[in-house]
């Protein structure tokens, strides 16, 4: 395998793995549980700033895709025995702290309130750095594990 | 109050992810991730139910906490639709990459227009 394909496509779910058992589903649960109070603090301490811009939720989905790329170079290369890490921290707790169904709630609202360029800037805005962030958390943990 | 409606709302959300998007993965052999697709436009369009009947009859915030931010926030994902589409450029596939990111926030808004409409129809 060459160094990019040490990882798989799909971080949460490998359908060859055989079904997940209670204790698994639990700490999904758990994580799932914590990150999404963790991401309703952050909505509350940021409150609704004076431009309407979602700063809460973009902090939270770029955030928390920087460090899913982290997690999965870590899970693989240096806990791949772990049968915790994996579904608590990745599946349970990023994926509660992120939406995406909040992220387009966010749009909607801007767009009822035509304010279209504010809403292209957040569609936009949400994905290049979510996705810049999750490639830079893979890039700079694969350099600094091997 | 909140806190515990959004705690259960979440742990009750991610594991519905983890089965539906495993449900969905082992039904298809395509690299499209058909699986964070489904949970994230399905979450979309239940949020704008929701958020829309509140809004739409001034309806209890507490339905808003426990379906809205715990469960549809913890049942979609923004963390896994980015990690999926980078590991999709770097396994050279680019156009399903693309595809998956261009579909998924454009039904994942359409969802989300059409349950508000829906939500606050049906309370008006």
């Amino acid at each position: 395998m060459s160094a990019d394909h040490d990882l798989p496509v799909d971080p949460d779910v490998d359908v060859h793995d055989p079904v997940a058992g209670w204790d698994v589903l639990a700490v999904v649960a758990a994580g799932g549980a914590l990150g999404s109070l963790a991401r309703w603090g952050l909505g509350e301490l940021a409150g609704s700033a004076p431009t309407g811009f979602p700063w809460a939720t973009l902090t939270e989905n770029v955030s928390g895709s920087l460090a899913l790329g982290v997690l999965m170079v870590l899970v693989v290369e240096v806990r791949p025995a772990s049968r915790y890490l994996r579904p608590f921290a990745g599946v349970g707790l990023l994926g509660g702290w992120t939406t995406f169904s909040t992220y387009a709630l966010d749009t909607r609202t801007l767009l009822a309130s035509d304010r279209v360029a504010t809403a292209v800037l957040y569609v936009g805005g949400t994905l290049v750095l979510g996705l810049l962030g999750c490639l830079a958390g893979l890039r700079v943990t694969r350099r600094v594990v091997r | 109050m909140t806190v515990l409606l959004v705690l259960l709302g979440g742990a009750v959300g991610a594991p519905s992810r983890y089965l539906l998007d495993r449900w969905v993965q082992s039904r298809h052999a395509s690299t499209f991730p058909w699986g964070t697709f489904t949970v994230n436009v399905a979450g979309s369009l239940v949020l704008g139910l929701v958020a829309g009947g509140v809004a739409g009859s001034d309806g209890p915030a507490w339905l808003l906490s426990v379906l809205g931010t715990g469960f549809c926030g913890a049942l979609t994902t923004f963390s896994t639709f980015s990690f999926e589409t980078i590991r999709l450029v770097e396994e050279a596939a680019t156009r399903v990459a693309v595809a998956g990111l261009v579909l998924s926030v454009a039904a994942g808004l359409a969802g989300c227009a059409a349950g508000w409409s829906l939500g606050s129809a049906l309370v008006g």
